[in-house]
């Protein structure tokens, strides 16, 4: 009796530990995230709504390049569609039944299975092509050195997990509707449709018994199930996080113009002070206007929320970096190799965080120069090339000039041209030296 | 001779002028730079256009400091900027740099100066559409024209057809580089770098741009910022092609064509 029982229960606990570890990863992240200042980006929601409408579930930006547009369109899609069909097999499996929908849906059930199995054929012609691009074709943009070791291994291991688990679909499918015309008498295996896709796996089971094509329909059943659960929980390790992270990351993305950078307000308070003629030289100071421990960001933690966020979202597609001109004049900065760095030493801090119970003990690392360097940080045009690019309105802009701003406002290592470009605006309000009287002096011969 | 209004002597007249010109660092000092000015000076005069100029009043609006990260120094010359600005009451602003466009557009208003900011092909352009200013078509005809659009006048502000409605306007024959638009390319004096040396690569920002601009066979280069029309003269010097490629502004287009 208890026996009878024995694959729900192992379905069930399966599927508690997937659950379990995966809310476990997403708290760290979200931990991790937290571990960032914060910003306010809940103003205009109705504008939020609508930019992640149109970016992460419409993909309007992705498309801007087709080929890769479209293929990922196609995969997309057949994500969402083909996990309809997540939600009858965790019923399955939990409750012992087979393909609880087909005789609930009927007609409907065969065209739904229908639409999956199209799908599912599509993505792995998607999926395969992008591994010719990857690996044949080797688009320039793979192939960059920030993509050397794990990335390269994490993008080729998300295209075979995909084409594992669409091949596992396909073949249970096709056990299935073999064991539904050839048995007709089998037990749980009712009619079920169609199967247009899987009917010529089923061709290739020709004069298979009916034991060992139950046993090919288990195997696939079973194994697509805990490949999706190990895949799912693979997430937390992958650049793969981008199909839950994309939403709120265009939802929180900046809606202001690319040109608008943000004005520091803690800045503001002192310059003002110092232009206000009433302002009393020794007076305490002010408590409302809170003095930040540093201008600029040389960590993780410097930075804000929103910014870590870009981080873990990035799916390392490396459009920001092609679009690059410092990266395609030959230069070390790589937009994309500031995201990867600044996830990398947020992971790192929020393992050294949870190995020192929650404290963070300093590790003799920071982002700045053991993850980017200032030649990275120099490079930049601040052209938002890299920001238009993002498919998923990541701005890798952000952090760079967050940077920039620790290395000028607290370590005064701007380059020496730099700094006699301030110096002239300090002294004579122009970034050259020449004399702020004469600055009208070209009207003398018009 | 053209006389060029302050606004400080336009307010001592009890004048106020409809828009303020900012001139910018590079209109006013730097020796290409000015004849961008003057060419925009002449057109405002040509079309009657009621406007004055800071002069020595005027100074840096903070962008390259902010760029390279000095936020002190930038708010430090924005809020003495908006100052001056906000002390003769002005309302409405035009500049030929795409730099100074950005920073007093939208950067400024949230340290207490807030006006409506046009970049000069916007201005010319509704001059143009009013009829204040006409162009006499011919001088471009059959010229190829390609336009290069500056990061902070495109990208950074989604400014994209003003420039280029202009340069159909003089009947000239507008080509696009193969980066164009959104994805324009930089021409590498952005986010301070006119300023400094770049860092170590294969080629220079500038030359790549240069390149992209030349495969269009081009008879003129067209800009709209005073950095992008440095970094593109260089690169049509280091290219062998000056005398043969100008690399004009807008504002110059037009002007030549009505040989002010």
């Amino acid at each position: 009796m208890i026996l009878a029982f024995l694959p729900n229960l192992v379905f069930l606990v399966l599927l508690i530990i997937t659950i379990f570890i995966f809310t476990r990863n997403i708290l760290k992240i979200k931990s991790n995230i937290d571990l960032g200042e914060n910003i306010d980006r809940t103003d205009k929601p109705s504008e939020r709504w609508k930019n992640m409408a149109q970016i992460a579930l419409g993909q309007s930006k992705m498309v801007k390049r087709p080929i890769a547009g479209v293929l990922h369109v196609v995969v997309y899609i057949g994500f969402l569609i083909i996990n309809i069909e997540l939600l009858e097999i965790i019923i399955d499996g939990i409750f012992g039944t087979h393909r609880i929908f087909a005789p609930i849906l009927g007609g409907v059930y065969d065209v739904l299975i229908a639409t999956f199995e199209f799908f599912a054929f599509l993505v792995l012609v998607a999926v395969i092509l992008f591994w010719c691009r990857r690996n044949i074709i080797r688009l320039n943009r793979f192939w960059k050195n920030e993509m050397k070791g794990w990335p390269k291994l994490d993008a080729d291991l998300i295209l075979y997990f995909e084409i594992i688990l669409m091949t596992l679909f396909l073949t249970m499918n096709g056990a299935d509707f073999y064991i539904q015309n050839n048995f007709p008498n089998a037990e749980h295996y009712q009619q079920a449709g169609s199967f247009p896709i899987s009917q010529y796996i089923a061709a290739l089971l020709e004069g298979v018994s009916l034991e060992t094509a139950i046993t090919i329909e288990r195997i696939a059943w079973w194994m697509h199930i805990i490949g999706i659960f190990i895949f799912l929980n693979y997430l937390y390790y992958s650049k793969h996080l981008h199909i839950l992270l994309a939403f709120p990351n265009t939802y929180f993305a900046n809606l202001n113009a690319k040109g608008a950078f943000a004005n520091n307000p803690a800045v503001t308070a002192e310059v003002k002070l110092m232009f206000d003629p009433d302002a009393d030289p020794y007076a305490a100071a002010d408590d409302s206007a809170e003095e930040p421990d540093k201008f600029g960001a040389s960590d993780v933690m410097d930075l804000n929320k929103i910014q870590l966020l870009n981080a873990y979202t990035c799916t390392e597609c490396g459009r920001c970096t092609s679009e690059c001109p410092a990266n395609q004049t030959g230069k070390l900065l790589s937009p994309r190799k500031i995201m990867m760095d600044t996830r990398d030493r947020l992971t790192e801090v929020g393992k050294n965080i949870q190995k020192n119970k929650g404290v963070f003990v300093p590790d003799g690392k920071q982002l700045l120069n053991n993850y980017i360097s200032t030649e990275e940080l120099w490079a930049c045009t601040s052209c938002n090339a890299c920001v238009q690019a993002c498919p998923i309105d990541i701005d890798p802009l952000s952090i760079i000039m967050s940077m920039r701003q620790y290395l000028v406002m607290e370590e005064s290592s701007a380059p020496t041209d730099l700094n006699n470009m301030m110096g002239n605006i300090e002294n004579n309000g122009a970034p050259w030296p020449f004399n702020q009287q004469d600055r009208i002096n070209w009207v003398q011969d018009l | 001779m053209i006389k060029v209004p302050t606004v400080a002597e336009l307010t001592a007249e009890g004048k106020i002028p409809e828009i303020l010109f900012w001139v910018g660092c590079a209109g006013s000092f730097d020796e290409r730079a000015k004849k961008i000015t003057k060419a925009f000076v002449k057109i405002l005069h040509n079309a009657g256009v009621s406007y004055g100029v800071l002069g020595a009043e005027e100074s840096c609006t903070g962008d390259p400091a902010k760029r390279s990260g000095n936020e002190f120094l930038f708010q430090m010359q924005a809020i003495a900027n908006i100052e001056v600005l906000n002390g003769y009451g002005v309302k409405k602003i035009v500049t030929a740099c795409p730099h100074c466009f950005n920073t007093l557009k939208n950067e400024y208003p949230e340290l207490g100066g807030s006006y409506e900011v046009i970049h000069h092909t916007q201005l010319l352009k509704d001059l143009l559409d009013q009829g204040k200013l006409t162009i006499e078509k011919g001088s471009y005809k059959g010229k190829k024209i390609t336009f290069h659009d500056p990061c902070y006048l495109g990208r950074a502000n989604n400014v994209y057809e003003a420039p280029r409605d202009l340069i159909k306007k003089l009947d000239a024959e507008l080509v696009e580089m193969k980066n164009c638009k959104a994805k324009g390319l930089c021409c590498g004096a952005g986010g301070a770098q006119m300023f400094k040396e770049p860092e170590n690569g294969s080629k220079d920002i500038n030359i790549e741009r240069t390149e992209q601009a030349l495969e269009t066979k081009p008879d003129i280069i067209a800009a709209g910022c005073p950095f992008c029309n440095t970094m593109l003269t260089d690169g049509v010097k280091n290219k062998e092609k000056e005398g043969e490629i100008p690399v004009l502004d807008v504002a110059e287009l037009i002007a030549t064509a009505k040989d002010l």
